[in-house]
């Protein structure tokens, strides 16, 4: 008879394992997967949800069968339980065993951090540099010259090794579609590894609480093909090589195109607006001041000012240090200009 | 009213709360004049800072934490067998320095409780700002804010000094002791903990807002932020002195005045796990006062340990603030646990009718756990830029303490087996924390492993699992204890049934909140967030539905307590027919705890052998056996 509730226990027990395992692995839990880093560390997560459920069932089996059959009954008032004080044999079993699988564990989580933070050669350097609460990426170039872009761009199956420093306080680079993050800290580089694999559009999040404006410090990782890869850059070089000469190479555009393209540029991934409130563009950000109402009649060359240089004149109420100073440098001559002008043109 | 003034209390302590912040006008003034500084007279900053020091300080020795030792420094007769300040006959001496461990006890639990139902609020506004993406009701800088003081709140002012309180009204009766070691040193231990509190909670009205840079505080972002900052980093100096002090106090009373017959391996194991966590206390707290230290001393005097800009050789060091703050917070985390094992242990054992399984394993996997704790803490800086190597031994470590908690889980699992279970709040508070700290054991297991702790880590699956360990685990054990020794505490009983709505409610909604929370963590949502991408929307919404009725359900256990403290059943002696000595004495206890020193003839947990006893009141020559469970002769004062 003592055989009987054990059997009935593993049965019910393994069933269970059953369901839960499937229900878990049903879940969807891991965002876009777009890099060689993501495979490895998906796996790794169902292997880690395929060993925990059954031991999770198994507490909760022997709970519940515990409460079902051995629950007080009345008349039991005042009747005790058998003394059974331990059970050596029972004991060295479940010391061993989770020690056992949990090492295990712990050398495939190693075989896989290997395997995601390999080396290559002919990597893609990036540099990333974090500030409150921007995110500029540097394309070091031949000859010294770097491309800037407050957006990233990378290559598809290209190797790329992420420089990361900070110029204020810790942030972190995540980009969650990569699996992998690092923290970026003041005084040091880090460095991570990623192979993009697929073409799109991910968000680049901080995940390391960095201030006032921590949750709108985002940005948008572009995987695109080596080819227009290599078209962006040379565009992005191009100005610069130019020398001179409002707008470049590029076309002049109409006041009205300005108007539209500052306005897409305030209203954009990582624009204006996800600090500012302004009541025209439909933004709501509380981080820094209400541009509907600071900005009323404001000149032309002033509202350029505060762009560029936000800690010129500080808004009473608000600090100095938390718009960043990098849009002078991360926008393009034409996107500051139509910033300029579509400000100037709501606030008037 | 001069004499009101002179003797110790409240309104003594109002002034020397005047003469406090007189003190810090008048040093700052002459130190920044002696400096020539500009406007040495009226720097607001300087002048909180110093106050913030100085004020919980004078109105200790205002409220009389210090008289007597001050008598006796200065060689003024002091009165050593002196009682007046112990025991408490009506609620106001809950308000007044007392030496007395049950009144301490009692003061600590009602405290922190307090400071549970503040810090719970400050969760809902959050839940309220995110029910929807985009911002609400409250500013990212408010928002910073919330999230730091709910969670220093809640770990530094409810559950390390609640496990605190629980164990300092327990902890003498179950070892036959008639109070703790140091019962002066006990008192000021608690009235540190009230003035930290205010502290952290203060902050809010300091300019700038409160401390908004999580309970973590990294540098160099709290290094920079405004004032509000510094009333966690002073707050946390008294709450953590509050902690040591009565950590010390606990190891001298458990070693030194256990009652005859107490050796070591006849301890319950609430005794043990206190004992353990007073380890952790008294080796790791040091390390986190050290750590608010640095901050403070770069945030108001510009030591620049942390800044790596300035400086000789541009060598402040970022990181070294997180290795010295997480060698005291890993630790924290079994500070925060070990003593809800100990309270999970008395409760399955005596509501199972069995003797617990494997007493020593349960001692040994305690100690397990203190040592292995410290080995452990980098594992919070996977991704901090540390050297990659200390990476690899930190994750091994850290999936082998699993291993000793794993024993205590499934020695619990095998004393219900076979038990006569009796399933009341208690039991079902204990076998809900089996369930949820299982699932935070194991997401902490998965957590261990780096690559996967890499894509989550500062994600809401990180918030999950601390809420598992944290609510599903500590406050569970807690709720737990208040249930289970309430007659003791009160003498009377609390509502069963409404005790049990409470546990089904919490247990529901808990999960519902928290769950949920490990999927939008692996999707990429970031923790500490105001604002979060579209995609999040749905999940955020459930979850602070739950949330709220979570809260809800709070208000059950809030309305029991209060009702039933009140107008309850008066109480038995030993309402659970438990083995451990403080059952075998009146409730609530007398004056000075046994009124005959007992002598201890068994271990503490031999359910199911006829005639077995923990502890008998008379000299072990005229020792009888005693039927188990049954009251033993105690005259109370009553």
């Amino acid at each position: 008879m003592r055989r009987h509730p054990i059997i009935q226990m593993v049965a019910i027990g393994a069933i269970a394992s059953a369901i839960g395992i499937a229900l878990a692995l049903w879940i969807n839990w891991f965002p876009a997967d777009a890099a060689k880093q993501d495979h490895p560390i998906d796996t790794l997560y169902d292997v880690l949800l395929i060993v925990s459920i059954p031991i999770f069932v198994l507490v909760l089996t022997v709970i519940l069968y515990s409460v079902w059959t051995f629950r007080m009954r009345p008349g039991q008032e005042n009747e005790d339980g058998p003394p059974i004080h331990g059970n050596t044999r029972l004991e060295v079993f479940w010391t061993a065993i989770p020690a056992i699988l949990l090492v295990s564990l712990c050398s495939y989580a190693y075989a896989v951090l290997n395997d995601i933070e390999k080396k290559h050669d002919h990597e893609l350097v990036v540099k990333v540099h974090a500030i409150q609460f921007a995110w500029t990426f540097e394309y070091p170039q031949a000859g010294g010259r770097s491309v800037v872009s407050p957006q990233l761009y990378l290559p598809k199956d290209k190797p790329v090794r992420f420089d990361i420093d900070s110029a204020d306080v810790i942030h972190d680079f995540w980009v969650p579609a990569f699996r992998v993050k690092i923290d970026a800290v003041p005084g040091i580089t880090t460095r991570l590894r990623v192979t993009p694999t697929k073409l799109g559009a991910f968000p680049v999040v901080c995940a390391e609480l960095c201030g006032l404006g921590h949750a709108v410090m985002r940005s948008t990782a572009h995987v695109m093909t080596p080819a227009a890869f290599g078209r962006w850059l040379a565009q992005k070089q191009a100005p610069a090589a130019g020398g001179g000469g409002a707008g470049g190479g590029a076309r002049q555009l109409t006041q009205q195109q300005l108007v539209a393209l500052g306005r897409a540029t305030f209203t954009g991934d990582g624009g204006c607006g996800a600090c500012h409130t302004l009541a025209e563009a439909g933004t709501t950000g509380t981080t820094g001041p209400d541009l509907g109402r600071v900005l009323r009649g404001q000149s032309e060359n002033a509202i350029r000012t505060d762009i560029v240089d936000p800690n010129a004149r500080i808004t009473p109420g608000y600090s100095a240090n938390i718009m960043p100073p990098t849009f002078g440098q991360t926008l393009s001559a034409q996107q500051l200009d139509g910033l300029v002008a579509y400000l100037a043109t709501v606030s008037k | 009213m001069l004499a009101k003034l002179r003797a110790p209390g409240w309104y003594r302590a109002g002034l020397f709360t005047l003469a406090a912040i007189a003190f810090a006008y008048v040093l700052v003034g002459i130190v920044r004049s002696a400096m020539h500084f500009p406007n040495a007279w009226d720097d607001g900053d300087a002048i909180t800072i110093v106050s913030l020091i100085a004020v919980p300080l004078f109105v200790l020795v205002g409220i009389g934490c210090f008289d007597y030792w001050f008598y006796w420094v200065s060689g003024r007769p002091t009165r050593p067998e002196d009682h007046s300040a112990h025991g408490a006959q009506s609620w106001k001496d809950y308000f007044r320095v007392n030496t007395d461990h049950k009144v301490i006890g009692i003061q600590y639990v009602c405290t922190s409780f307090f400071f549970l139902f503040v810090g719970g609020l400050l969760a809902m506004l959050m839940r309220a700002e995110l029910a929807q993406p985009g911002m609400q009701f409250v500013s990212s800088e408010q928002f910073n804010g919330l999230f730091s003081v709910h969670a220093a709140l809640l770990i530094f002012l409810f559950v390390i000094p609640v496990f605190a309180g629980l164990a300092n009204f327990v902890i003498p009766l179950m070892i036959g002791a008639p109070d703790m070691a140091f019962p002066r040193l006990n008192a000021l231990s608690f009235w540190m903990l009230p003035l930290a509190g205010l502290l952290m909670v203060g902050s809010f009205l300091a300019p700038g807002g409160s401390f908004a840079t999580g309970w973590t505080a990294y540098a160099p972002l709290s290094t920079t932020m405004p004032l509000g900052q510094l009333f966690f980093t002073i707050g946390v100096q008294f709450a953590g002195a509050s902690s040591i002090a009565t950590a010390l106090n606990f190891l001298v009373t458990i070693i030194t005045m256990r009652a005859p017959g107490m050796s070591f391996f006849r301890m319950p194991l609430l005794v043990w796990a206190n004992f353990s966590t007073s380890l952790l206390v008294v080796i790791a707290t040091p390390f986190i006062a050290a750590s608010q230290f640095f901050v403070l001393l770069d945030r108001a005097l510009g030591f620049q340990f942390f800044n790596a800009f300035v400086g000789a050789g541009k060598d402040g060091s970022v990181l070294m603030y997180q290795h010295v703050f997480w060698f005291y917070s890993h630790p924290a985390v079994y500070i925060m646990m070990l003593p809800g094992f100990g309270i999970i242990s008395e409760i399955i054992s005596v509501k199972s009718r069995k003797p617990i399984f494997g007493y020593r394993m349960m001692a040994f996997s305690l100690i397990a756990i203190v040592i292995l704790g410290f080995t452990v803490w980098a594992h919070h800086m996977f991704v901090s830029g540390m050297q990659s190597w200390i990476r690899i031994p930190m994750m091994i470590t850290t999936a082998i303490i699993a291993v000793p908690t794993g024993i205590k889980i499934f020695s619990w699992l095998a004393t219900l087996w076979r038990g006569v279970l009796h399933l009341d709040t208690p039991m079902l508070f204990a076998l809900g924390f089996l369930t949820t700290f299982t699932c935070g054991g194991i997401s902490g297991v998965m957590l261990a492993m780096i690559p996967f702790d890499i894509h989550v880590s500062d994600t809401y699956f990180i918030v999950a699992h601390i809420h598992y360990v944290l609510f599903g685990g500590s406050l569970f054990t807690i709720f737990a204890g208040v249930y289970y020794w309430f007659p003791k505490m009160t003498g009377r009983m609390y509502d069963e049934r409404l005790g049990k709505l409470h546990f089904w409610a919490t247990f529901v909604f808990f999960n519902l909140t928290f769950a949920p929370m490990h999927v939008i963590g692996v999707q990429g949502m970031p923790r500490r967030v105001a604002d979060y991408a579209q995609q999040f929307a749905g999940m955020n919404l459930a979850i602070s539905i739950a949330s709220f009725l979570l809260g809800l359900s709070m208000l059950v256990f809030l309305y029991n307590m209060v009702v039933s403290w009140r107008l309850g059943p008066r109480a038995a002696a030993n309402p659970w027919r438990a083995l451990t000595l403080e059952w075998q004495v009146s409730s609530p206890p007398p004056i000075f705890n046994f009124d005959a020193v007992p002598t201890v003839v068994g271990g503490p947990y031999e359910y199911g052998i006829p005639g077995a006893v923990h502890g008998i009141f008379q000299s072990p020559a005229e020792a009888k056996p005693m039927p188990a469970g049954s009251v033993a002769t105690s005259p109370t004062t009553e």
